[in-house]
């Protein structure tokens, strides 16, 4: 694999449009949590008009919602969940100026069409080494909605943390690219 | 009749549930291994890698695989023979689980289907309890995670689509559901019986290990092809593309009513999570 690109948040438009699918990339300085609950919560304020509890320009949100963090530890596992039942209120966040997302899993065709026209990306951590990522989650606080508990808005600290990229910017789909390139026809 | 104190049911519920969620199965490693020299793709290959990593580091560090430490299933093979006292069986298989979530720090997972308040503990757990012969307790617990299960399927099929119907159909649920369980993959498949008993049969097929052969010839047989085609669909590891998409298929099968052919797929992330005692 080629060498992997480093990026430190907030991210600006120039630092997406070089990204291709497939890319390995390691994502540096804070990006915040927020999956199903906390979403709802976001898409409401954004509705009523309301400020939101975190400033998304340029920002990265990242699926999930850890496991309890043991004594010593800053965060617990801290695995992607399943982008899909995000994808509603994900173009909003980006026309907000949301710059990435972070998950797992397949996007519906409205999210890649609002990635494409506000140029945001979609990266993919691995399902599966919640223990692995957590290692390079250095501090973690919760900013918003504390009653969520694991899917309360958590504000991380990261070096390194690494991803590949899933959809850029121009309407690419690592997804489909990859299993059209090993696919065997019976 | 052997005597069973409730509070030995808590205690070996509440040690398993925190060693299926922090040690990967040996049989999964070991298919990690084999994978590896399979996988063709640099980025599938360094995902087994990342995956590889992650069991050591959970095992050596004692905390979970994946951040979701799923739903508490237990299959219990309860000896007939067996006089448990002390309390309620049910909720000490639940204070077990209650217990090892905590004590474990383990993800609490269960929640209301409307409010989605959470239940905050992870009970009530789901029990599917057998009687058989015997003056003994054997309890497998299995912590489900919720983005495989939300892949899994079940479906009354016509009976004369017969055997390949049935392939047709595991494979086409494994194509749909492309990298959102988190491949590599284990299927776990039930064949017949009614809707719940396939659904159900699907789920404990999970329980066998990864490297063993099933009993049933014909059965064996169709594993392989099911896991031949599965792995010809190039989703591969995290659904990059590869050639990868499942560690394994495993099938159980029962009788069924002359005017069904029920099928079932329990859909299951790489780590596969399992661990057993007797009592």
């Amino acid at each position: 694999m080629a060498e992997p690109v480093r990026l430190t948040t907030p991210l600006k438009d120039e630092d997406v449009e070089k990204l291709k699918i497939g890319d390995k990339v390691l994502l540096n300085g804070v990006i915040y949590t927020a999956r199903d609950a906390a979403h709802k919560r976001l898409f409401d304020l954004v509705n009523e008009g309301k400020e939101l509890p975190i400033e998304i320009k340029g920002q990265i949100v990242y699926y999930v919602g850890p496991s309890p963090a043991k004594p010593g530890q800053s965060i617990g596992s801290a695995g992607p969940t399943t982008s899909c039942r995000m994808d509603s209120y994900a173009p909003k966040l980006m026309a907000l100026g949301l710059k990435g997302m972070i998950g797992k899993g397949m996007r519906n065709q409205e999210v890649i069409e609002a990635m494409k026209k506000y140029k945001a990306v979609y990266f993919g951590a691995t399902g599966g080494a919640a223990a692995l990522i957590a290692k390079t989650i250095k501090k973690a606080e919760v900013v918003a909605y504390e009653d969520l508990g694991p899917e309360a808005i958590h504000r991380l600290e990261v070096e390194d943390f690494p991803v590949v990229l899933i959809n850029d910017i121009y309407g690419n789909d690592l997804y489909e690219e990859g299993v059209k390139r090993y696919r065997i026809e019976d | 009749m052997r005597e069973v104190p409730i509070d030995k049911i808590i205690e070996v519920v509440r040690g398993l549930f925190i060693a299926a969620n922090t040690q990967l199965g040996q049989d999964i490693v070991e298919a990690l291994d084999r994978a590896l020299e399979k996988e063709e793709s640099p980025i599938g290959k360094e995902v087994l890698v990342e995956l590889k990593e992650n069991a050591e580091i959970a095992r050596r560090e004692e905390v979970p695989i994946c951040q979701d430490t799923g739903l508490a299933v237990l299959f219990v093979d309860l000896g007939q023979d067996v006089h448990i006292v002390g309390g309620d069986f049910i909720e000490a298989v639940n204070e077990g689980v209650r217990r090892g979530y905590q004590e474990g720090y383990l993800r609490k997972s269960a929640c209301h289907p409307f409010s989605r308040k959470n239940t905050g503990d992870n009970t009530p757990a789901i029990i599917h309890v057998n009687i058989v012969p015997g003056d003994r307790i054997k309890i497998a617990v299995v912590p489900k995670g919720g983005g495989s299960e939300n892949m899994s399927r079940v479906a009354m099929l016509t009976p004369a689509v017969g055997a390949k119907g049935v392939i047709d159909y595991v494979v086409q649920t494994v194509e749909e559901s492309g990298p959102n369980p988190c491949p590599p993959l284990v299927v776990g498949v039930g064949i017949g019986g009614s809707l719940e008993k396939a659904t159900l049969m699907a789920k404990r097929s999970l329980l066998r290990p990864l490297d063993s052969q099933n009993p049933d010839p014909e059965l064996a047989k169709m594993e392989e092809e099911i896991l031949s085609r599965v792995n010809k669909l190039g989703i591969g590891p995290q659904g990059y593309g590869g050639r990868i998409t499942a560690l394994g298929v495993h099938i159980e099968m029962a009788p069924c009513h002359i005017a069904s052919l029920p099928v079932a797929v329990n859909i299951q992330c790489h780590a596969a999570r399992h661990k057993e005692a007797v009592i």
